[in-house]
């Protein structure tokens, strides 16, 4: 039997509920560790005057403080953010200034808390907005897509259009807050450096660390065995890593140094900002005519992230005249980075609402109006689809959902004090795979040894990859120990753009079918066994060129409080097209998470800007409120049976961001049908709608 | 405001920690959180926000849950603590451990240990009767739980990557499974009476 489709349990599952599983803050050394503590600037910009080191230096316990003066050289590499106490210049509120060090954490933190730190403030621009003067065109959008894309004639067909939408969507500032804070403890031995980081990829932040300190990546060693979740916000290395190698290199000492809640917001990477303008135009029968998406978001002065917004939009409908462009300025923020599904996730709800409100417009059906709107290639890369299931998923989800019976009227349906609605959105995701090598040893006991350098941010991938060796080596998955999240093993990528099991998995059945094929000359095994190393640099980059993405459906009942304003969502039912699903026990849970923080963007998750200050108010969980329990009621999720062999040889699409691509939207399209209300900026709270409910009857 | 010499108060304090008998000397700034993961070497609570806010570091102190970030260690003498690690009874995993894993209610894991343990600690409350935002008959004896009282009553424990829909089936799971085994913490040595801090210290 196949290992690949089991519902098998975590393998680190017995040691996650017992408490037993040690994050990059926990690893316990016999020998004494020092605690850093991130002091951070108070102004948004201009320079440090003065930082009184010596009177802190003085209080007991305390070792070190670094601030520019006497923190170690680190080399240019690209990142001003990872470019810590280099100089007195500040770009952003939050920088760090200053990494207390002491003998115990209260001290450091009292420490922290008492240094003064004088500054002399210059003005600054922090608030993004698509008038902008400074707007500009960055080169690329992340990762390397086409900034712009024009084809056609989209004003004209505008013009000419029997229906058509012109509307702008907005969606705020959001933080990832994996419940794990980041968190490193590092120590130099010698000229190498040994890194205990709360990762998503231990590969790149050997490499970049490296690059920063001037020694070559093999010279840091860096673990994540376990890491508390991600989203992006642990895809490259941020401040406390660079921040915890220099703490160590100047004591002579083990430090170990973690964000605080608060420190996140402005430390670890956040969702820019967007506003999407969004024109639609249909000819009588709801064909698509014409497609503008024109995307504005924020990057940092220090490093330019340029979110590619509209991205998805090039590939999701059939039109003939259509145009996309991103626009981008750089105020004085810190640096927003990859948030789960980053581009997809608020263009989409940009484009999802746009064709829910077209469906009104021309009087269709939503599912009705994407189905006449399903292209046959992929629009704009003009190549076939790998494969493209979104009716599939649209029916499935209508039938579970119990589509057919809604009354299609807004604001017709009112029960006492609610006002009840559904909603429908499409999801889709690229399906990509870096290069990545693995290693595979046959024992002459039987068992195997896997190295494979993915990171388990949650998402299961310990146990994935056992899976996939089993079925490469054809035997059961307990005959494998996996080992995984260590620089020394061959490089890997990171765990992100959904793309880890992939490009991991590909790697680890290289290795392993090389193994197998090794293994049938029938050697002996000599002691410390047969070992084959395998890359698939050769393999990715051979791949024909065709548009591959993952599709879905999800679908929302809501009900709004008519006294309150307040949105509950009773239930969400989701249905994907992902291609080969792994393990679905895992696999559900990736797919409800991801729905449930498409709930928290829509109804909850905003950064407040504070244009005074120059910074987000709300650094905590009191003042950012996240999903709770309460707020999650019933989540249906299912997926398709995808063959597509135009992917890895395990067939899977990745699943970690699609379910948060059209949550929100969804949501969105159900407030409206629910009450006549279209909320087109995110978060739907409660002020946005109370003004304009429906009497109560 | 020029940094002053820190005044670093200390007490010696005796706990019963998951059943052992444990004297500790504490800074007296140190919060219950830090004192199991800093100098105790007891990892699996958590520090999610150390401000109450996430229920990521909950314990259970004399059989309540309690956010051990926003308690002083200090405060704590003649205590009786339940960490993530004196759940599980020698190899016997705890109900709720065993319905954690049996509805993957989790993913990263860094929210589990005080979803346990509040899980526990709910249990427990509904059993004794304590109503909650949702409960209908305030005046019972004992609460049944069922999904809207699980997702009340867990919701001071924030999961980011949204296990939600799975942990309220487990906790109910846990439960279910009869008066005691859902709630029962292991003591593993009677409970004693708590020396005096001089004793302690002596
Ligand atoms: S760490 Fe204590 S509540 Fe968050
Ligand atoms: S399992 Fe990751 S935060 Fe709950």
């Amino acid at each position: 039997m196949s290992a690949i489709g089991a519902s098998l349990a975590r393998i680190e599952g017995i040691e996650k509920v017992t408490g037993a599983a040690d994050y990059a803050y926990e690893t316990t050394a016999e020998q004494e560790t020092l605690y850093g503590w991130v002091v951070q600037s108070s102004i948004v910009t201009g320079r440090i005057l003065d930082i009184g080191v010596d009177a802190v230096l003085a209080l007991p316990g305390v070792v070190e403080v670094v601030t520019w003066r006497n923190a170690p050289h680190l080399e240019d590499t690209g990142d001003g953010e990872l470019n810590v106490l280099q100089h007195a210049i500040i770009s952003y509120r939050g920088q760090p200034v200053a990494v207390v060090i002491a003998e115990t954490l209260e001290t450091a933190r009292e420490a922290a808390n008492v240094l003064e730190v004088s500054y002399s403030a210059g003005e600054s621009d922090v608030l993004m907005s698509p008038d902008h003067l400074r707007l500009y065109a960055p080169d690329k959008v992340n990762p390397a897509f086409e900034t712009d894309s024009v084809i056609g004639e989209v004003d004209v067909a505008l013009a000419d259009a029997v229906t058509s939408i012109d509307h702008s969507y907005s969606t705020p500032a959001l933080f990832n807050n994996p419940m794990e804070p980041h968190a490193t403890t590092a120590e130099w031995q010698g000229g190498r450096l040994e890194l205990v980081d709360s990762t998503q990829g231990s590969s790149v932040t050997a490499e970049q660390i490296g690059a920063l300190f001037g020694i070559p990546g093999e010279a840091v060693h860096v673990r994540a065995e376990h890491v508390g979740g991600g989203f992006g916000s642990k895809g490259s290395p941020r401040p406390n890593v660079p921040l915890a190698a220099i703490a160590a290199k100047i004591t002579g000492r083990r430090v170990k140094l973690a964000y605080t809640r608060q420190m996140m917001s402005s430390l670890a990477g956040y969702r820019t900002p967007t506003v999407s303008r969004m024109r639609l135009g249909a000819d009588a029968d709801g064909r698509l005519t014409a497609i503008s998406h024109e995307a504005f978001s924020q990057t940092s002065t220090l490093f330019e992230f340029a979110e590619q917004t509209a991205e998805a939009t090039r590939h999701m409908y059939a039109a003939p005249n259509r145009r996309t462009t991103h626009r981008l300025v750089a105020l004085d923020v810190p640096t927003p980075r990859w948030m789960r599904a980053p581009g997809e996730c608020p263009g989409m709800y940009a484009l999802e609402s746009a064709m829910d409100e077209l469906a009104a417009a021309a009087g269709i059906d939503p599912i009705e109006l994407r189905r006449r709107n399903e292209p046959e290639r992929d629009p704009e890369l003009d190549v076939p689809y790998s494969s493209r299931d979104l009716i599939g998923c649209m029916e499935r989800g209508a039938e579970l959902f119990g589509w057919a019976e809604r009354d299609p009227r807004p604001a017709a349906h009112i029960d006492g004090r609610w006002a009840i609605g559904t909603g429908m959105a499409a999801s889709t995701y690229p399906a990509m795979a870096q290069p990545s090598g693995a290693v595979v040893t046959a024992m002459p006991d039987g068992r195997y040894r896997l190295g494979i350098n993915a990171t388990d941010i949650g998402t299961g991938s310990r146990t994935v990859m056992r899976q996939i060796a089993a079925d490469a080596l054809d035997v059961e998955p307990e005959a494998i120990d996996i080992r995984i999240a260590d620089s020394n093993l061959p490089k890997a990528s990171v765990a992100g753009g959904s793309s880890g099991t992939a490009s991991w998995g590909w790697a680890v059945t290289k290795a392993c079918r090389e193994l197998r094929i090794s293994l049938q000359t029938g050697m002996t095994i000599p002691p410390d066994g047969i070992t084959v190393t395998a890359t698939t640099d050769a393999e990715i980059a051979a791949q024909e060129e065709l548009s591959r993405h993952a599709f879905g459906a999800q679908f929302v009942e809501v009900r709004v409080d008519l006294d309150s304003g307040e949105v509950v969502v009773p239930r969400m039912v989701g249905v994907f097209a992902a291609g080969r699903i792994m393990n679905p026990r895992l696999a559900r849970s990736q797919f409800i998470g991801a729905m449930t923080m498409g709930l928290g963007m829509a109804l909850h998750e905003v950064g407040e800007l504070d244009t005074v200050l120059g910074d987000y108010a709300n650094h905590d969980f009191a003042t950012y409120h996240i999903p709770a329990c309460a707020d999650v009621k019933d989540i249906r999720v299912e997926w398709l049976d995808e063959e597509d062999t135009h992917l890895s040889p395990m067939g899977g699409k990745g699943i970690g961001e699609i379910g948060i691509v059209g949550a929100a939207a969804a949501v969105a399209n159900a407030v409206a049908h629910a009450t006549g209300i279209r909320v087109r900026d995110l978060p739907i709270q409660p002020d946005k709608l109370i003004a304009d409910l429906p009497a109560r009857f | 405001m020029a940094a002053t010499r820190i005044e670093v108060p200390r007490s010696a304090i005796a706990i019963t920690l998951n059943g052992e008998r444990t004297a500790v000397e504490v800074d007296n700034r140190t919060s219950l959180l830090d004192l199991l993961r800093e100098q105790l070497g007891l990892t699996g609570a958590k520090k999610g926000c150390d401000h109450g806010q996430c229920g990521a570091c909950t314990v259970l102190v004399d059989s309540r849950r309690v956010n051990a970030c926003l308690t002083l260690a200090v405060t704590l003498d003649g205590a009786e603590i339940h960490t993530i690690e004196g759940l599980s009874d020698g190899g016997e995993l705890h109900p709720v451990q065993r319905a954690f894993l049996e509805r993957d209610a989790f993913q990263c894991g860094y929210c589990t240990p005080g979803q346990i343990c509040s899980a526990v600690g709910a249990i427990r409350e509904a059993k004794d009767g304590w109503p909650s935002h949702v409960t209908e008959d305030l005046s019972a004896a004992a609460v049944v739980l069922d999904d809207e009282e699980v997702r009340e009553r867990m919701s001071g424990n924030l999961c980011r990557c949204g296990a939600y829909a799975n942990i309220v089936p487990a906790v109910l799971d846990a439960a279910g499974e009869g008066s005691d085994d859902g709630t029962d913490l292991p003591r593993r040595e009677e409970f004693h009476p708590i020396p005096s801090v001089e004793e302690v210290a002596g």
